[in-house]
């Protein structure tokens, strides 16, 4: 007869697969959310109540409930107060939470090994603690920090407060540090019981720097890979919990995130055409400017001004919206939806053309246009797009760089070649919005602003927005 | 389950990657139950324990709830206006 808890922990992990089938569809992606918020607050509730240990029931209730609260508090004020652009660090801030919290329950544990044994006389910790046992221990801290220290690291990249940091040779560095993580966890359970706290402490230490380094020279737009591998990693520490405590819930649990979060970090790579391996190993840096650099004058742009701007577009049949991430900063997607409807009021046919990766995060822009409520039957993915820009009289692109870069098509030495683009060169007329000349975050030139049918509107997307809806009024 | 996970994830149009990456964030949160365990069991002038596993329980509570509340965040956005 099975305890009413094992039947908590069971439903939680049938709320974990199903939760996460119905997120991969979007009729029921937010139900799917709330079944497996539902699994994981049976087990929550379950577990304070009922979990019994050689016949003792938990306690410490007060400690319990009010860690609780306040992780309750601050986790749902932040999440609900937190900008639209400031989501996918947010995601990775969390993830780092759970990652320290694997890590911390391993730290216990291995305290608690530690002090039971650490007063017996020339003996070894491989003596006293089952291989499997330590395993579970020293994994659960070794990758929950490595998740920890990224997912913090990560998070600065995205919210602008850490640059890029590569330097030559870093590649075997981290692979040094990697090898002396390893060797100082096997060192460690071999170690004499008595002093086996030391090189534990400096595995943990080895394990938050490779951490560091391993997320350190990764550019900012190959976060959202970086952050979804990271992901998986917090799963595998999970499931190492998950096989201290031989609890089932933990288990499905993490190793679900960790196979499931691998899975859509590879598909992440192919959005954007790259390999996993291109992605760690930050191509973006030297080289691109360098290339840059080569590459010298492109020639000259054309700038156009706010009223002919205004005009194409009124007298325009079909006009195609690019949306990146300059719209997201300047808060202009709702000065959007009203240019949307201003158009259509004249006759225009008007639709958006959504690359995988513009803005920060896969689906960036989708939430940004649906908060303005742009209707998503207008919003086209890349290869309906294309498909449209021959017949498209102008593309305005509000704050998109990369994602309409030529040199993906045409320069093999290019860092972003290879990854497929929007081809709004097809069309008669490009207007592109940008606050000023400078490269976007690939750090490259791009062509397409020389090119003949290109002109320039320079100015704050929301700005821009909003004097082209004057200007329409007048034509 | 490694299989399921993958089997899952199979086609996933790319607009709710991020959605999907959070809401499998929130998931492997379920870690909070060994930080539970850990200061339930906890005795009492056991500081570590007491220390660690408090931290580790805000950590692993900040995890679940931030991670379902921004989840259902990004996925109220994808509402379809007729």
């Amino acid at each position: 007869m099975p305890s009413i808890l094992s039947i908590c922990y069971l439903v939680a992990s049938v709320t974990f697969i199903l939760g996460l089938k119905m997120l991969s569809n979007p009729t029921t992606a937010r139900r799917g959310n709330l079944i497996a918020a539902g699994g994981m607050f049976i087990a929550i509730i379950g577990t304070i109540f009922l979990y019994e240990s050689d016949g003792q029931r938990l306690g410490n209730y007060p400690w319990i409930f009010s860690a609780i609260i306040i992780g309750s508090v601050i986790g749902t004020l932040t999440a609900k107060k937190v900008k639209m652009t400031a989501m996918p660090e947010l995601v990775s801030f969390f993830n780092g939470m759970g990652g320290a919290c694997a890590a911390l329950i391993s730290i216990v544990e291995f305290d608690y090994l530690f002090q039971a044994n650490k007063t017996l006389n020339s003996t070894f910790f491989s003596d006293v603690v089952p291989a499997g046992h330590y395993l579970a221990i020293i994994a659960g801290t070794v990758i929950g920090s490595v998740s920890f220290a990224g997912s913090v690291i990560a998070w600065g990249k995205l919210n602008g407060k850490m640059r890029d940091f590569s330097f030559k040779g870093q590649h075997l560095f981290n692979l040094i540090i990697l090898t002396l993580v390893l060797v100082a966890a096997v060192f460690t359970y071999h170690s004499n019981v008595k002093g086996a706290n030391i090189p534990f402490f400096i595995t943990v230490a080895l394990a938050l720097l490779y951490g560091v380094f391993f997320v350190l020279p990764i550019g900012g737009a190959d976060m959202p890979v970086v952050i979804s591998l990271l992901n998986s990693f917090t799963g595998v520490a999970a499931a190492c919990a998950g096989f201290l405590y031989n609890n089932k819930a933990m288990l499905t649990g993490g190793i679900l995130v960790g196979a499931a979060g691998t899975l859509l970090t590879i598909l992440m790579c192919r959005a954007m055409n790259r390999s996993l391996k291109n992605v760690l190993i930050g191509s973006f840096g030297a080289g691109a400017k360098a290339i840059a650099g080569e590459k010298g004058e492109l020639g000259n742009i054309k700038e156009i001004s706010l009223t002919d701007a205004a005009m194409v577009m009124a007298y325009a049949k079909k006009v195609l919206i690019v949306p990146g991430y300059g719209l997201a900063v300047a808060q202009a997607q709702h000065a959007c939806h009203e240019l949307e409807k201003a158009l259509e009021e004249k006759g225009v046919e008007v639709k958006y053309a959504i690359h995988p990766v513009a803005g920060r995060m896969p689906g960036h822009m989708n939430v940004l246009l649906a908060e303005a409520d742009v209707s998503y039957e207008k919003l086209l993915e890349m290869e309906d797009a294309n498909e449209e820009f021959k017949t498209t009289d102008v593309v305005l692109i509000l704050g998109a760089n990369d994602v309409v870069n030529p040199a993906a098509k045409n320069d093999p030495s290019s860092p972003i070649y290879g990854m497929p683009i929007l081809e709004v060169e097809l069309a008669k007329t490009v207007i592109v919005n940008k606050r000023s000349m400078k490269p976007g975050y690939a750090g490259i030139e791009n062509e397409l602003f020389f090119q003949p049918k290109t002109s320039m509107l320079f100015g704050d997307a929301k700005k821009v927005l909003q004097n082209l809806l004057l200007e329409l009024k007048t034509v | 389950m490694i299989f399921l996970g993958i089997e899952i994830i199979g086609r996933v149009p790319s607009v709710l990657h991020t959605p999907l990456m959070s809401g499998a964030n929130a998931i492997h949160g379920v870690v909070i139950i060994g930080a539970i365990i850990v200061m339930g069991k906890a005795e009492s002038g056991n500081y570590i324990a007491l220390i660690l596993g408090f931290l580790a329980v805000v950590l692993g509570t900040l995890n679940v709830v931030g991670g379902f509340v921004v989840t259902d965040r990004m996925l109220e956005m994808f509402k379809k206006k007729k």
